[in-house]
């Protein structure tokens, strides 16, 4: 199936059953790569459903999170912010506090040990906020592969405190000037260093898009953000949340805290994308609000593109959220009906982020910040009595540049 | 007529005993009139068969150069539509040269797999090669140009093993393209040593005539390749040659198309050369 249906979608009766043997999400997601790369991602596929299966990878990638990586993360009742907007209780479930400072470890060490049990011996990685970047970066110093991170040129000018940080782990970062020389290009970089190094090289994708097997693999690595919160909160609270709330770039953070929660009919899912200057604008990177079906990095899914099927440029504040597409999870999720996908632009992030910062005493990274910009809105659709749940992805701090920028100051 | 127009043209060099040069050009590189006098003139600058790209704004499997080319396809205007009135115009002119469509998926998807492939052969097109639509992706493809007389042509690559090679040359028809390098193009530079093996291998896997391409830039490795393998393709080097010509101010036309001939003929002495050492 190459176009998507326009009949409606059926609703699955088990949602941690997909993608198919053929790695589709209903229609979405698939394997539309060049040949070259077939053999490899049809060998990444089974030697990850060998380790998934595997007790030995588990417990070994279950020890690295707890000792390296910090896990579990705590979730933690936000007072003043529910104070704040008078609704529902929102929790924040604080993957900054991970090492490195966001939820992007978590699938850098799944896949880091994957990659060491095929016996690949160079990295690469593509990257936008850096985040992905520099935790591609520490799982490959902490066991001492060569990392290579593509990063749109445009990235590297306003993430330099990432880049910082990705030479002082020994990663190399080779700035990409093709295209809007954005994540997308940079992805495409990584796409043909790939095809160019087939005999060595691991291609560590860094969110839940992508071609088969990557966007079930990451999201399986992330979905412990959504296994820890349903414990913490069984625990905490003695029930489910009412809404589970994440921005939405690529979208692993989000399926992470999602998926296992799907099978909760009761658990509303809301997923936030960036509406950049506004989604009328025509500039944001909203693919589910403004953009349409299309392939692109090996699978079907929303994107944005022209009347002709040609690749937009996104438009976000954020680094991180800045990509014409989306996991193909997430529009499956989306055409269902299961989740509902906002959008909130750059000064409403913003916004969030001053409000986060002082109420909370927490710097959220201007990804997560629009995640915040809604939950006001759905804290009082929930209302009092309700709770809802937030995946604070980042910390702000690689974003103080951009947030000074903005308010005219000069650090 | 449009399948047996490539298998025609590979017939007729069998019996001259010569390999195809395959030159690959960017549709409205660098604008629209140029490009449909660049193809206008390759047949009788040594073309046996033709591979027009049509641009797209991400080729994952492209080089700088074919990058470029697309860039400067897409920034003078070139759409999937311009790309087919290119081929109707050609086809005016020239009724035996099987002309071939390279390019991205996406484009095909939003214009409708099943119209695409009606009206890519009511354009006069013969052959179609999606990069990035793998045999697993390429059913409703497939049948799309079952339906309408038109070749799926497929990639083989280094990565292929027997196996795998299976799996590629099912429906599939006209010739099979052999990637030989593994890489994007024009980057790395093919090796008929190496190449010589595997195309023995493709062309027993598929019973199919077998090109040649990626990494293919000058007369004398074009003759080399055209000593193993049924067909030699050259793209890089030939967009290369628009990028030039436009930074210098030159006849685009002139130059693209007096390095199609050198390519040409280099190709078309290579057994000779051969016969007579
Ligand atoms: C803190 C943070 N949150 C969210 C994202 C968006 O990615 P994803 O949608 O894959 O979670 C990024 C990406 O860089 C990020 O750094």
């Amino acid at each position: 199936m190459n176009a998507p249906n326009t009949a409606q979608p059926a609703i699955p009766n088990d949602y941690a059953a997909y993608p198919d043997a053929r790695g589709r999400f209903g229609d979405y997601g698939g394997q539309y790569v060049p040949e070259t790369l077939m053999p490899l991602v049809h060998d990444l596929d089974a030697a990850y459903a060998a380790a998934k299966a595997d007790e030995g990878f588990q417990a070994e990638l279950a020890d690295y999170l707890i000792h390296y990586v910090g896990r579990p993360s705590p979730l933690y009742f936000a007072a003043r912010l529910t104070e704040h907007f008078g609704g529902a209780k929102i929790y924040l479930k604080r993957e900054e506090l991970n090492h490195t400072g966001s939820h992007k470890i978590n699938n850098c060490m799944g896949q880091i040990l994957l990659a060491m049990r095929m016996g690949k011996t160079r990295i690469i990685a593509e990257t936008g906020a850096g985040q992905h970047g520099v935790a591609t970066a520490t799982v490959c110093a902490r066991f001492g592969l060569p990392c290579i991170v593509y990063m749109g040129a445009v990235d590297v000018e306003r993430q330099k405190p990432n880049v910082f940080r990705m030479n002082l782990l020994g990663a190399e970062v080779r700035p990409v000037t093709s295209g809007s020389a954005t994540l997308k290009d940079a992805m495409n970089e990584a796409l043909r260093d790939w095809v160019t190094n087939v005999h060595d090289t691991y291609y560590l994708i860094g969110t839940a898009a992508g071609m088969h097997p990557y966007p079930a693999m990451v999201r399986d690595f992330q979905a412990i953000i959504g296994r820890e919160t349903r414990a913490q909160i069984l625990e905490m609270e003695g029930r489910l949340p009412d809404a589970v709330v994440a921005c939405v770039g690529g979208g692993s953070n989000a399926i992470g805290l999602f998926h296992p929660f799907l099978n909760d009919e009761g658990v509303k899912i809301i997923g936030v994308e960036a509406a950049g200057s506004g989604l009328d604008s025509g500039r944001h990177a909203a693919a589910i609000n403004g953009g349409r079906p299309g392939v692109l990095h090996g699978n079907l899914t929303y994107l944005l593109q022209d009347r002709e099927g040609q690749i937009e440029e996104a438009h976000s504040i954020s680094a991180g959220l800045d990509y014409p597409g989306i996991g193909p999870e997430h529009s499956w999720l989306h055409d269902v009906g299961r989740a509902t996908y906002l959008s909130a632009t750059d000064a409403e992030s913003l916004d969030a982020f001053m409000l986060l910062s002082k109420l909370e005493g927490i710097l959220p990274a201007i990804e997560t910040a629009h995640a915040l910009a809604r939950i006001g809105d759905i804290a009082k659709d929930v209302g009092k009595g309700g709770i809802v749940v937030l995946n604070l992805s980042g910390r702000g701090d690689k974003d103080v540049n951009t947030v000074a920028a903005h308010l005219g100051r000069t650090i | 007529m449009s399948k047996s127009r490539i298998e025609a043209r590979f017939a007729a060099l069998k019996a001259e005993g010569r390999a195809a040069f395959v030159p690959y050009v960017m549709a409205g590189d660098p604008d629209a009139a140029t490009a449909l006098a660049i193809l206008k003139g390759l047949p009788g600058a040594g073309a046996d068969l033709i591979e027009v790209g049509f641009p797209f704004s991400d080729p994952m499997a492209e080089g700088p150069p074919i990058q470029r080319a697309a860039q400067r396809a897409l920034s003078k205007g070139m759409t999937l539509q311009g790309t087919l009135d290119q081929v109707r115009a050609f086809r005016e002119g020239d009724q035996t040269t099987p002309v071939i469509l390279m390019g991205y998926t996406n484009p095909l998807i939003t214009w409708g797999l099943e119209a695409f492939a009606r009206d890519a052969s009511a354009a006069g097109v013969d052959g179609l090669i999606i990069v990035d639509t793998p045999p697993e992706e390429s059913g409703p493809l497939a049948d799309a140009c079952d339906a309408h007389d038109i070749s799926l042509i497929r990639l083989a690559t280094p990565t292929s093993d027997d196996a795998r090679l299976k799996v590629v040359v099912a429906r599939t028809s006209g010739f099979v393209y052999y990637v030989s390098v593994a890489g994007v193009t024009g980057v790395k530079e093919a090796d008929a040593e190496a190449v010589a093996p595997q195309v023995a291998r493709v062309r027993r896997a598929s019973g199919l005539p077998v090109a040649v391409g990626f990494g293919i830039k000058t007369p004398e490795r074009a003759a080399a390749i055209a000593r193993v393998a049924d067909a030699v393709v050259v793209g890089s080097a030939l967009v290369d040659e628009v990028a030039e010509a436009v930074a210098l101010n030159e006849d685009v036309t002139a130059r693209v198309l007096s390095k199609v001939a050198a390519l040409a003929k280099a190709v078309r002495l290579a057994r000779q050369d051969l016969a007579t050492v």
